[in-house]
């Protein structure tokens, strides 16, 4: 008994071995170009993808616990991150220069975040009732709805207090003042709060968020509903409370990285290419590639696709085709039984390989 | 008074009587058998009684507690727990998790508990370990504690399945056709492990099954049904000798 | 008589949505999945199209029928490389894959015709019809679409009542095991089922084109999705539902458009789905269906 429970705890820390790997890794990186950027040797280019390549390796992670851990695909994830960056943006806007700058920035995160979770909340009540491939067309609808719907929207500030409108800034009727967010010109003027430290440390407590919320009993609740919902349902789990948590966490860390993302750029709008479905498609590529519920995984894709093609130039315009083949590629060896067989085969047949196998056996 | 009363249960599916009328009481620590041939309305029974439909007539009591048209996962907190004729694991769970799954309500610890790492998160984890091992011990699967469920032969796949029942800790247990697939000698043993959960955990059992053996072998008293309603109940030797019995098995 | 003329409108678009909604539902129906390439597939169409007339200079009839010939191709291959060594699999992963085929299309479309918008010179050569003295004119393309809607449902209908390829599509879609067992080739039926599916693809690419002429490689993605959203909001896997739910769908667009705001028209056309899906989940004429425990 206790000789077993010792070889579990052994297992155990295993998942405490690999947590640790995952954090060491992203530490490692953060010092790697810090270092680099010391030495004045990093190009601007690259420069500027650093706070995106945070963005989108958060974006994937908090994908990754929709899709890999609780089991449903969404593709509306850039419609959550739309909201956190709208929301956040708007509260930074709104008291500039009335609080410290690391203060505001940090209660914008928070409000970016919990805006997006209480969308997803709102969302997963009517959308997680559904299953498989309605459930990803009703969240692509809903991320196409809310792009839309921040598009015709209109918020001014004056004197006595904001004014809102669907139609246009007339409508306002404002009294002077400013007109804080304009339709389709969206907001400007947010401050550049974001950079990349402060991207690292939000993806490591998104990382922590995440793996830690994997190994515990929600965890577990929500990976048996994945695996099993019926038999899920007769231990006494509360599929609804659970499904909704899960989801609701995933859509305020893609709040999260909608924050850092506004906080980056001078103004922001919704566009198709940031909040509409091609974005959500390319999170799903990072999900996909790095291994669905592979949540260390998700990082490392995320920032070999995104660097691959602005390093090895002209491939850029190639970038989204290679997205594609990627999907298909990986799709079909991980999942297609007579394919997998193969590999199954293949990597066998590499010492160093089948050596680590039998030793986990 | 018995510990599952359930009275005149009925339930159509598009104007088909999938059961009807069905009657049964079961004492506390009594071996119940549910047989008779395919189609007969067994399984929706336990689909009845665990929550999965709704009756359209009829009460279910259980241990006195009117439980009728409660959902699945309040039935399970009243003290049903089940398995599945086609067995229905956490497959990419490992067997440990599996049953630390089926705990989930005896050991609790808020969401935010486990994302901050509070001490009550290892106490609660280290508990929840020693109450799945001990459970695993009973069923020989403790070796297995970190492989994946699906990767387990699949005699022990039931035995899981019946493990992660337990751990709910429920005061009645149904298990769906337990020995579908299994070999005779698997059969036998399987035999031997009900004996002893009910020993062990005291517990009151009611199975669907097919193999005779099985059935005449551990079963105390049957209730025969036959086009979703009961054909004849009682005890176990006078039951399988009864001609209307053997008349809905083989035909006229 | 304004009202008329948006009416009308919109059962046109509503009938290109129909001939896409029914490539989705013979697809779901009966390979069970999303094929979420479909849309690209239009898209494909339509640059065949504009390639035979515009480079080649084919007649517009010569045209329709490459493209036709080109999609239905292309949705074979699809089938065979794509989707075929996954059937079974978890409906994730066959999702998952058909967006990557879509993506693929895409951007193969983007490298070859670049993002710019083309204009598309319509094929159809039907005069407007000019009725209430000239108050409600009726385009050509209008008529067009909205007969062939009408002629390719009843087809389809007869196709699958009459025909023996057509009941063993029933078949499969029924049970694909039990098809099997019974001698029908069920690989078969499947891919014929893709080619039917895009060879409405390359007729909806047309019509839609000749309706709304302009054309870049995201042309088919949005009417796609729409497509589908016409086929659920229809009853999935029904041929008339398809017809009905991409009609609906087509007036309640151009009305929301007319009247409530046309930056939201799109939002209203998704906020149906969502409503159809929560209230009626099979559709209009959809059947229900129920994981057996």
């Amino acid at each position: 008994m206790k000789k077993f429970i010792a070889a579990y705890r052994n297992r155990f820390s295993k998942t405490t071995r690999q947590n640790t790997l995952t954090f060491g890794m992203v530490i490692f990186a953060y010092l790697f170009v810090e270092a680099v950027l010391r030495t004045g040797n990093m190009s601007s280019l690259l420069q500027g993808l650093l706070v995106p390549l945070c963005i989108y390796a958060i974006l994937a992670v908090s994908l990754n616990l929709t899709v890999g851990i609780l089991g449903e695909l969404s593709l509306g994830h850039a419609g959550f991150m739309c909201v956190g960056a709208f929301t956040g943006s708007f509260f930074s806007v709104c008291t500039a220069g009335t609080m410290p700058n690391l203060l505001r920035f940090i209660i914008a995160l928070l409000i970016g975040t919990l805006s997006a979770a209480f969308f997803g909340f709102i969302i997963g009540i009517p959308v997680l009732r559904l299953q498989g491939d309605y459930l990803a067309i009703v969240t692509l609808a809903f991320g196409e709805i809310i792009k839309n719907l921040v598009n015709v929207l209109y918020i001014g500030r004056d004197e006595s207090g904001f004014h809102f409108s669907l139609k246009d800034t007339m409508s306002l009727n404002m009294n002077g003042g400013e007109v804080i967010v304009n339709g389709p010109q969206g907001i400007s003027g947010t401050p550049k709060d974001s950079n990349f430290t402060i991207g690292i440390i939000l993806l490591i407590i998104t990382l922590i968020i995440v793996l830690n919320l994997i190994h515990s009993r929600t965890g577990r609740a929500v990976m048996a509903i994945r695996d099993n919902r019926i038999a899920a349902e007769s231990v006494g789990i509360n599929i609804t409370k659970y499904k909704l948590l899960a989801f609701s966490i995933s859509a305020g860390l893609a709040g999260l990285a909608g924050v850092i993302y506004a906080h980056n750029l001078a103004t922001l709008t919704a566009l198709p290419k940031n909040f509409g479905y091609n974005m959500s498609i390319i999170i799903l590529v990072f999900v996909v590639l790095g291994g669905i519920g592979n949540i260390r995984g998700s990082v490392i894709a995320a920032v070999v696709l995104t660097l691959l093609p602005e390093l090895l130039r002209g491939l850029n315009d190639y970038r989204m085709l290679i997205y594609s083949i990627v999907l298909i590629v990986m799709m079909l060896i991980n999942w297609s039984p007579k394919l997998v067989m193969y590999k199954e085969v293949l990597l066998n047949k590499i010492p160093f390989i089948a050596k680590r196998r039998k030793e986990e056996e | 008074m018995a510990l599952l009363e359930i009275k005149d249960l009925g339930i159509s599916f598009g104007g088909l009587k999938a059961v009807d009328d069905f009657n049964v009481e079961i004492e506390k620590g009594e071996l119940y058998g549910l047989i008779g041939p395919n189609g007969a309305g067994k399984t929706t029974v336990f689909n009845l009684l665990t929550g999965v439909y709704k009756p359209d007539s009829g009460t279910i009591k259980l241990d006195g507690r009117d439980i009728t048209g409660l959902k699945t996962a309040y039935v399970s907190k009243c003290g049903i727990a089940r398995t599945f004729q086609n067995i229905r694991l956490f497959k990419k769970l490992s067997v440990l998790d599996n049953v630390k799954v089926g705990l989930h309500n005896r050991f609790e610890y808020s969401t935010a508990t486990g994302i901050l790492r509070l001490p009550k998160y290892y106490r609660t984890e280290s508990e929840m370990d020693d109450e799945a091992f001990e459970l695993l011990k009973v069923f020989g699967l403790d070796g297995y504690a970190s492989h994946l469920a699906q990767n387990l032969p699949y005699g022990k796949q039931r035995k899981l399945e019946i493990a992660r029942a337990l751990a709910t800790k429920p005061i009645l247990l149904l298990l769906d056709e337990p020995a579908a697939g299994m070999n005779p000698n698997e059969t036998v043993e399987l035999m031997e492990t009900i004996r002893f959960v009910r020993e062990q955990f005291d517990m009151t059992i009611l199975l669907i099954e097919h193999d005779m053996r099985l059935v005449s072998g551990i079963c105390e008293k049957l209730t025969v049904m036959n086009f979703g309603q009961v054909l004849t109940f009682g005890n176990t030797d006078e039951v399988l000798n009864d001609p209307q019995v053997i008349t809905a098995y083989l035909g006229e | 008589m304004s009202f008329i003329s948006y009416l009308i409108n919109g059962i046109s678009l509503g009938s290109v949505y129909a001939i896409i909604a029914l490539g989705y539902t013979m697809v779901y129906g009966i390979a069970k999945m999303l094929n979420f390439a479909h849309g690209d597939v239009i898209m494909v169409g339509a640059f065949t199209i504009f390639t035979a007339m515009g480079q080649a200079n084919l007649p517009p009839a010569v045209a329709v029928l490459i493209s036709i010939v080109v999609c239905t191709v292309l949705g074979v291959v699809i089938e065979r490389i794509a989707y075929r060594p996954l059937r079974g699999t978890a409906p994730l992963a066959v999702l998952i894959t058909a967006i990557g085929v879509s993506y693929f299309l895409q951007n193969v479309a983007l490298l070859r015709f670049g993002a710019n918008s083309k204009s598309f010179t319509s094929v159809v050569g039907v005069k407007p019809l000019s009725l209430a003295n000239g108050e409600l004119i009726i385009t050509g393309e209008t008529l067009v679409t909205i007969i062939s809607g009408v002629v390719i449902v009843i087809v389809l209908t007869l196709f699958v009542r009459k025909t023996k390829p057509g009941q063993a599509m029933l078949a499969v879609s029924e049970d694909k095991d039990a098809a099997k067992l019974m001698g029908v080739n069920v690989n078969g039926t499947i891919a014929l089922t893709f080619a039917i599916g895009s060879a409405l693809a390359a007729i909806a690419g047309a019509l839609l084109c000749s309706a709304y002429p302009s054309l870049s490689p995201y042309t088919g993605s949005m009417p796609g999705i729409k497509g589908f959203v016409a086929a659920v909001f229809g009853g999935i896997g029904s041929i008339p539902g398809a017809m009905i739910g991409g009609i609906l769908l087509g007036v309640i667009e151009i009305l929301s458009k007319a009247y409530i705001s046309s930056q939201l028209a799109d939002a209203i056309v998704f906020a149906v789905l969502i409503i159809v899906l929560l209230v009626k989940p099979t559709g209009i004429l959809g059947r229900n269906i129920n994981e057996k425990v």
